[in-house]
């Protein structure tokens, strides 16, 4: 006998941010990334239509990272002190189609360096690639209110998406990204209560809630993924049954997390039994990354070319599999 | 919970006095009021002061249409006064009632299935006020049991399970709260409920009080939607409230503003 599928009907669909700006759109990007649109939950194409695929962001630093592992230097060695070459090598080498900046030099205890630079890098990492852009602050409060707003001016017209507001600093990024047109990200502790309350406030100060992608802050493999997983899952079923300070797309910090696990990072000399690391840290990247894809992320930040890769061909393959039936 | 607005109806001076002068701008202002005060639909009634309901009935209905593309509820117990509403209507549209009479019953869900309309149906019927819980049920399944016969789809159907004032029929009040449990079950998919409220408080001296502890218990036995004042702030609050106890909406600090930007 013929099974009949059980389908939902939701009333409400994800925004859709849209990440850069070519020329016609004041920018100089080649093209637009847009996420978000969804009108189901991750990959019901009988459900709902699911216009956008998940993104990968290759993450890139302003300055050279010191406590990577060797796993994770190792493809950018030859650029890490270079962060324009290093943008280059990951649009070049890697076809990344979006780049996050993460400006963790600008931090006072690593780096420090000044908004002025920082906006100067910005702006020569537009010029060096066209691809749209994703930039972080260091997340010292303090130290971002002077970088990200003058990044944010930096980048002006290039629809970029910047973070991140959180809920005891919001205002001065707001404020920047209003006046310079660009996204926001909004991060909250793994709390979906805070989650939907910065959207809120945000929205307050006249950013629209189109403009928002929500960091709802990730727990790696082994570290409370499940706990993000079911946050990310309930904002999902809010926001489709029409909670509108939910339906923001989710951009999701997978290697800052993956690459912090001890199982991602620890030699073989040290853990025999758990095989090499070299290939240990990119599944350990890549499974995060595609449970996380699971629970409806949009953006996941990432660092290890071969992690993304197998990434890409995992959402490529979920992407062209919506004309088959579901199994009897 | 879905509320409509109840305050478009020409019993109110206010829009008795607009309908008879056909001023607009009174009524489009009071569509966009209790539109931003959380309203979902409208109710749309002309009132006994009208002299040529069906004419006065399009009138309100495509005044409100300049101003909001929110779903109406066309107000009246005459089909042919909800008929000639429907005629003009460009809405969302909810007809606002039949009865559990044979007679409005093939005669309004069929317009209902024509435009496109939800259907309220009361749990009455010309032999009177339904006495308790079971005979609101049958009545609710007489309107269930039309509705399916004719095809027009059960989930876009409301049952009212007729709310007396309290210091009238105090105690059928609870036998109407477990109604609206019931209604559930009467059939899958279920109908939706729907209460008019203020009839609860009817000719008692607190009336706000009275309808705020009544929604708030409705809301506990699953009721879908009210037409109600929004403009009771604290009525709306106390709605917002109750959904947010029973885990309808997502909690936040703002959440009584969050309901109302939804």
């Amino acid at each position: 006998m013929a099974q009949e599928l059980m389908l939902e009907k939701w009333s409400s669909a994800i925004s859709v941010v849209n990440i850069g700006a070519t020329k016609e759109e004041g920018g100089s990007r080649s093209k637009v990334i847009k996420v978000g649109g969804q009108a189901t939950l991750p990959f019901l194409f009988p459900e709902g239509s699911i216009p956008n695929k998940p993104v990968i962001a290759f993450e890139i630093w302003d300055s050279a990272p010191m406590d990577w592992p060797d796993t994770l230097k190792q493809p950018f060695a030859d650029v890490l002190n270079d962060p324009l070459k290093w943008a280059k090598k990951c649009v070049d080498d890697f076809k990344a189609e979006l780049l996050c900046l993460k400006l963790q030099g600008a931090h006072p205890d690593s780096g420090d360096k000044k908004p002025d630079d920082e906006a100067e890098l910005v702006e020569r990492i537009l010029k060096t690639v066209d691809v749209p852009l994703v930039i972080l602050g260091c997340g010292d409060d303090a130290k971002d209110n002077l970088v990200l707003p003058a990044c944010s001016e930096a980048a002006k017209g290039e629809c970029c998406l910047i973070g991140s507001a959180v809920q005891d600093n919001y205002k001065t990024l707001v404020a920047a990204v209003l006046a310079d047109g660009h996204n926001i990200v909004a991060e909250s502790p793994i709390d979906i209560n805070i989650a939907k309350q910065l959207n809120i406030l945000i929205s307050d100060m006249g950013l629209s809630v189109e403009r928002i992608v929500i960091d709802p802050t990730i727990g790696a493999l082994g570290y409370g993924l499940e706990y993000a997983y079911s946050i990310m899952e309930r904002a999902r079923l809010a926001a489709l049954s029409g909670d509108k300070m939910m339906a923001c797309p989710f951009i999701c910090k997978v290697g800052q997390e993956a690459w912090r696990a001890k199982e991602a990072k620890a030699k073989m000399t040290e853990f025999p039994a758990w095989g090499p690391e070299a290939e240990r840290g990119i599944a350990w990247e890549a499974i995060t990354a595609t449970a996380l894809i699971q629970s409806g992320a949009d953006i996941l930040v990432m660092r290890h070319p071969a992690a993304i890769e197998k990434v890409n061909k995992y959402i490529d393959n979920l992407m062209t599999n919506d004309k088959i039936p579901m199994s009897k | 919970m879905f509320i409509v607005g109840e305050l478009i109806n020409g019993m109110y001076q206010d829009i008795g006095r607009a309908i008879r002068e056909k001023n607009k701008k009174v009524i489009q202002d009071k569509a966009l009021q209790q539109i931003k005060a959380g309203a979902d639909a409208l109710d749309v009634n002309c009132g006994p002061v009208s002299k040529d309901q069906s004419s006065d009935i399009q009138w309100l209905v495509e005044s409100i249409q300049e101003v909001t593309d929110k779903p109406l509820a066309l107000d009246s117990s005459k089909p042919a006064v909800i008929e000639s509403g429907l005629k003009v209507i460009k809405n969302k549209t909810i007809i606002n009632s039949t009865t559990a009479d044979l007679e409005k019953l093939e005669k309004l869900i069929p317009l209902a299935k024509q435009y496109n309309a939800e259907l309220i149906g009361l749990t009455i019927s010309t032999k009177g006020i339904p006495q308790n819980k079971d005979q609101r049920l049958e009545l609710a399944a007489t309107i269930v049991a039309s509705c399916s016969d004719a095809g027009f789809p059960i989930e876009n159907l409301y049952i009212d399970p007729i709310v007396l004032p309290v210091n009238v029929a105090q105690a059928q009040i609870k036998d109407i709260l477990d109604s609206i449990t019931e209604f559930k079950i009467i059939s899958d998919p279920a109908p939706k409920s729907i209460v008019g409220l203020s009839n609860i408080s009817q000719g008692t001296c607190v009336r706000n009080l009275v309808n705020r502890i009544f929604l708030t218990m409705a809301v506990g036995c699953g009721l879908d939607a009210a037409i109600l004042d929004p403009l009771d702030n604290d009525l709306m609050d106390a709605a917002i409230t109750a959904e947010l106890i029973l885990n309808k909406h997502i909690y936040c600090d703002s959440f009584l503003d969050a309901y109302r930007k939804k």
